[in-house]
């Protein structure tokens, strides 16, 4: 299968530009892990416990390549991210609700409620954009974790229901006033129950996919070497007529738009929705940033891997019982101690030389 | 400097590799020095007739903010999984019991439960906590597993299908219940309640005490909310029902906000009665608590470490014999959970599963045998099951009188 994928590439390597050639690895990559999983699970082979991890893996992969583009590409502390995946969570999963009894083609159901997670993620990226992207550094960091925190919040306070008079809207589940026969569909922090689960290894590596496309051809365009001019240096992108308002917002927006749409892939996971703190609150957050910190801010590639070995890795220990947290942690440091280190550092770099160096002989 | 370095990560990695091999000579992680029941073949020399294994998996909270719930749930478990060996298994069969950690999450439950069913379980003695048993409980009705939680108690914790059955009782039958007692024992007329806004428990006890308490004609002067995010000051809140003029405070909360809340309403010298819902159960354990704070509060509870019934007085012995150590997890978590395996037992008698049943086949003969078989257990006698999988039982009232816990 690795083969078949890569051989087109090979014929054109000679034309291809670097930048491309690297972004087509990393889809080549992806592909080769999908059809492997794939072909194991259709097969019968895979266990249940790791089948089970292939949809959360995606949606990781999707936070952290999205708050690549905040973090590596933009350069500003976002630390609020989950909050916009809660956004497309509660927003997807609502619809597909209140439309699963009126909707029969259920991928189509599933595409608008996608569409609607990542148009209600990018407003609110962009409402919360506006003043917080008029903060640099640590302020940033800190304002984007309080909007991210006033999301979860929000959302626990919600009570919508439906009976025959339309919807009804309170903040106090006494105040919702149901008609007989009325359903509650978003119950404060009871969240959203029965939503169809749509979410598949398929569908998440389709998204997989389209992220990757998209950020990266984002980041190799006018656009993308505009927001990373704001990146390496502010005022002299400024004084050559970069207009740093609109090239943030961009990003930003962009990116919390494929938040929403890993949010929709969450929420028709499971089919309990609820906000806390471990899924859409500050734990999370920062979990996608650690993510993006130990695949290499700016490295798509970086942020794919890191973010399905950090996620899987929890699992794998199940074996070792109670224990399993604390050498998660262990892991976790050794891991960015390693990362980081001059010797390993020095050995990507040897090990890079020589493929580079095979491939030229080669050729 | 790389010579350094080259050690550090060599040390990091035996660390790890000692702390797995720890872990894979006691893979059901009992935090005790009993003998693991469900790896080793029969202790002493009990023999059972025939081969094969009944294998029930557990989900909870091992790790984590609510680890007392999900450890407590593995111990009484545990306990009562070895006692049923001891007296020759289920059918003749030898039972094992594995417990697999969700840290209180939905998403990790689903891991854990896919986790067990590699491992070969046929029926699930979980999810301990409500939200983790709403998505675990969707997986089960797929494979129509039967899915006994013992203390999830949201009503959408087993409404996904009729395989899914509990042994505490439901949020709604807290909260109508400590309502009635409130109005039937002329305990207060003016309550009122604070409640955490961010957690589906507290707030389903809430809004059917609310609602029953209209009916019983108490008063509710005050509803007052909080969140996980500031579940550490509760002034505003306790000012609020104290300027309402509320002669009983409900705590529709887990303890451990409510010990907070305890310590804050001494210090502001207002002492009205505190009643609470069974997440009360365990304050007096909690580490560094002042017990006397807890003086005079009332909960529920399905279980009382000094009832003086047969049942619970040959569960209390056992399970301090077993557990020396440990005995701040003899609580009401505990008891639901020796209660679930006693009820698969009659479960799996009456209908006669063996090993070798698939899970569905299991599934379809439990649920019929649960809604006949009558439990006599440590959480109430002659306990039944409805289709719907709800318990009947009579619930019981706990006041905490100088540092013990009585009955009310």
């Amino acid at each position: 299968m690795a083969k078949k994928i890569n051989s087109p590439l090979e014929k054109k390597s000679a034309g291809l530009r670097p930048v491309t050639k690297k972004n087509l690895v990393t889809l080549g990559i992806v592909t080769v892990f999908y059809v492997l999983f794939q072909t194991l699970s259709s097969l019968g082979v895979l266990k249940n416990a790791y089948q089970s991890l292939l949809v959360p893996i995606c949606y990781s992969v999707i936070m952290a390549v999205s708050l690549n583009l905040v973090v590596g590409v933009l350069g500003e502390l976002s630390i609020g991210h989950a909050g916009f995946m809660c956004v497309g969570a509660y927003c997807g999963a609502f619809f597909s609700v209140v439309t699963k009894n009126s909707f029969e083609i259920g991928w189509l159901r599933f595409l608008i409620a996608m569409i609607i997670g990542a148009v209600a993620a990018a407003i609110a990226g962009f409402l919360i954009g506006i003043p917080v992207l008029r903060l640099k550094g640590d302020y940033l960091a800190i304002v984007t974790l309080a909007f991210g925190e006033i999301i979860k919040s929000v959302v626990n306070v919600l009570y919508i229901g439906r009976d025959d008079a339309g919807f009804h809207i309170a903040m106090d589940s006494a105040k919702v006033g149901l008609q007989e026969g009325g359903v509650m569909i978003l119950n404060g922090p009871q969240g959203i129950t029965g939503t169809p689960r749509n979410s598949n290894f398929t569908v998440g590596f389709i998204l997989v996919m389209l992220t990757l496309i998209i950020v990266t051809n984002l980041m190799d365009s006018r656009t993308g070497r505009a927001v990373m001019s704001l990146r390496d240096n502010r005022i002299a992108a400024e004084s050559i007529g970069v207009n740093v308002t609109k090239y943030k917002l961009t990003a930003f927006v962009i990116s919390a738009a494929i938040a929403g749409v890993a949010g929709v892939l969450y929420a028709h996971n499971l089919n309990a929705l609820t906000a806390n703190t471990n899924n859409f609150g500050y734990n999370m957050s920062i979990m996608i940033l650690v993510y993006v910190v130990l695949g290499g801010l700016g490295s798509i590639r970086g942020s794919v891997i890191a973010a399905a070995l950090l996620y899987s890795l929890p699992e794998i220990f199940r074996g070792v019982g109670q224990y399993r947290m604390l050498l998660y942690a262990i892991v976790l440091i050794v891991m960015m101690i390693v990362n980081n280190g001059a010797f390993f550092v020095q050995y990507k770099e040897k090990l890079k030389h020589r493929i580079r160096g095979g491939r030229k002989e080669a050729a | 400097m790389k010579v350094k370095q080259i050690l550090a990560l060599v040390l990091a990695l035996v660390m790890c590799f000692a702390l797995a091999s720890c872990g894979e000579k006691k893979p059901t992680d009992t935090p005790s020095d009993t003998p693991d029941v469900t790896e080793d073949a029969p202790q002493g020399d009990v023999s059972f007739e025939k081969e094969g294994v009944i294998k029930l998996g557990g989900i909870g909270p091992i790790t984590g903010d609510l680890a007392q719930y999900g450890v407590a749930v593995q111990l009484g478990a545990e306990l009562a999984v070895a006692e049923i060996n001891a007296a020759g298994g289920i059918n003749g069969y030898e039972v094992a019991f594995k417990m697999e950690d969700d840290t209180g999450a939905a998403d990790i439950a689903v891991n854990a439960y896919n986790a067990l069913k590699d491992w070969g379980m046929q029926t699930l003695v979980g999810t301990v906590t409500s939200t983790p048993c709403v998505a675990v409980s969707a997986e089960a009705v797929n494979d129509n597993m039967l899915l006994l939680t013992p203390s999830g108690s949201s009503i959408d914790a087993i409404s996904a299908g009729d395989t899914c059955f509990r042994v505490c009782f439901s949020d709604d039958n807290q909260g109508i219940v400590a309502a009635d007692y409130i109005a039937d024992k002329g305990l207060a007329t003016k309550v009122g309640v604070i409640f955490n806004s961010s957690d589906s428990y507290s707030t389903g006890i809430k809004d059917n005490l609310v609602a029953e308490a209209a009916k019983k004609g108490l008063e509710i002067v005050a509803t007052e909310a909080f969140t996980n995010d500031n579940a550490t000051d509760f002034s505003a809140q306790l000012n609020n029902v104290k300027d309402a003029g509320a002669e009983l405070v409900f705590l529709s909360m887990y303890y451990t906000p409510a010990s907070l809340l305890l310590k804050q309403a001494k210090d502001m010298g207002y002492a009205p009665i505190f009643f609470g819902p069974d997440g009360m159960d365990g304050i007096l354990g909690m580490e560094n608590f002042d017990t006397s704070l807890a003086e005079g509060l009332r909960y529920l509870t399905p279980f009382l470490e000094n009832a003086t019934d047969d049942a619970t007085v040959k569960f209390v012995e056992s399970f301090k014999a077993k557990y020396p150590d440990r005995a701040s997890y003899l609580n009401q978590f505990a008891a639901d959970a020796y209660d679930a395996i006693y009820a698969l037992k009659a479960a799996y008698e009456l209908a006669d599963v063996t090993p070798e049943t698939s899970v569905s086949d299991a599934g379809n003969l439990l649920k019929d045998a649960l809604t006949k078989v009558s439990v006599d257990g440590v959480t109430g006698t002659a306990m039944v099951w409805s289709a719907d999988g709800e318990p009947q039982k009579q619930p019981r009232v706990a006041i905490i009188n100088n540092g013990v816990v009585e009955a009310a």
